[in-house]
């Protein structure tokens, strides 16, 4: 593909906690929908965006058992970026700071997800079209 | 000149700093460089046209491009036609297209 | 490739991590052969202040051996060769004199940060 680009992401918001999360991974999605490849470098709480242990539950507030609720787990919109920039001829590197991992007890982490360092996400920015950090505040 | 995408997700209601990052984007662009402006998030409550809070408008006569992510306007019920003079309602896909081109991009 | 670290946020989690992390980014990615500078803007300029002093905490009988030391980690920077940009207008408007401040650092003014982007290829606003 001729206009294929490479592109990379540094994420730091925990899931749930800001909006920002969320528009990393709808930003992630348009960049896997083309077909692009995509590094992520998730730092500090970001690590919890692929923990492979969040569940899905009901809401008694919206009267939803777990399965009519079909609550919104960051894992699986992980995972399905990671098929869809597959799907499309792309890739999605996704490194978790393994620091991070390791003081959060994060390492239960879904399939295509990696463990990592800085020098990946300086290695990862060296080699891509542009990168783009998203922080925490 | 360079490019530069300047992405804000706060609003000035809840954050001071965000005048600062508009002050940037402005003066960016008085030094010649092409800039774009994309509110998303909570950066979109700045873009009603009612909103008392002028600071935008002096961002888009300094030559800067404001869009304003579609998405985050439907979800606080902000009607494209009720947007700031100098104000366009954009898909996300813009913020993929300019990194694509190589902009520098900031997020605040 | 050049990158410009700006570091806005402050004492966000330093006390848990003994360090600011962005910080102790720089560090880890100059260490890793990066080519980068600082910025350091709004609240984060205080992390120049020499007077900075942190007891290590304890909780019960759990006794914190460290407490964050940025103020150094910042001088750390400078004495490996990173450039450490401080906005001027964000000191005088938290009060912070000159000889409150570490030696070493490079004071921006507002209105000059549009050029000193211009020399990264990379602005990370952090």
């Amino acid at each position: 593909m001729a206009d294929k680009k490479t592109l990379t992401f540094a994420l730091m918001d925990a899931p749930y906690e800001n909006a920002r999360s969320t528009t990393a991974l709808r930003l992630i999605n348009i960049a896997a929908k083309r077909g692009y490849d995509i590094n992520v470098f998730a730092y500090e709480g970001a690590v919890f965006l692929p923990f492979a242990g969040q569940q899905a539950h009901p809401n008694p507030v919206h009267g939803h058992d777990a399965e009519q609720e079909d609550h919104p787990l960051p894992k699986e919109w992980v995972e399905a970026v990671i098929k869809e920039a597959a799907k499309n001829g792309g890739k999605v590197d996704w490194v978790n700071c393994g620091l991070c991992v390791d003081e959060r007890g994060a390492g239960d982490a879904v399939e295509g997800v990696r463990r990592g360092t800085p020098g990946d996400f300086w290695n990862m920015a060296e080699s891509s079209d542009n990168t783009l950090v998203i922080p925490t505040k | 000149m360079a490019q530069y995408l300047l992405i804000e997700s706060r609003d000035p209601f809840d954050s001071n700093d965000v005048q600062n990052f508009y002050g940037l984007a402005s003066g960016l662009a008085k030094e010649g460089n092409e800039v774009t402006l994309f509110l998303v998030q909570n950066g979109v409550l700045a873009a009603r046209q009612n909103a008392r809070f002028a600071a935008l408008g002096a961002v888009a006569s300094a030559g800067v491009e404001i869009l304003a992510d579609d998405f985050s306007l439907d979800e606080r019920g902000i009607v494209t036609g009720g947007l700031a003079s100098g104000v366009k309602a954009a898909p996300l896909d813009i913020v993929i297209d300019q990194l694509a081109q190589g902009r520098k991009a900031i997020w605040h | 490739m050049k990158a410009l670290n700006i570091i806005e946020t402050a004492y966000r989690g330093t006390l848990e991590e003994q360090d600011d992390t962005i910080v102790w980014l720089t560090h880890a990615l100059k260490g890793a052969g990066a080519d980068l500078d600082v910025l350091l803007r709004a609240n984060a300029v205080n992390y120049a202040v020499k007077a900075q002093k942190v007891a290590p905490l304890s909780f019960g009988d759990r006794q914190q051996k460290h407490g964050p030391d940025i103020a150094n980690d910042i001088a750390g920077l400078i004495a490996k060769g990173v450039g450490v940009y401080i906005v001027k207008d964000d000191l005088a408007e938290r009060g912070i004199s000159d000889d409150e401040l570490i030696d070493g650092l490079s004071p921006v003014s507002r209105d000059g940060l549009a050029k000193l982007l211009d020399g990264y290829d990379h602005v990370w606003h952090w």
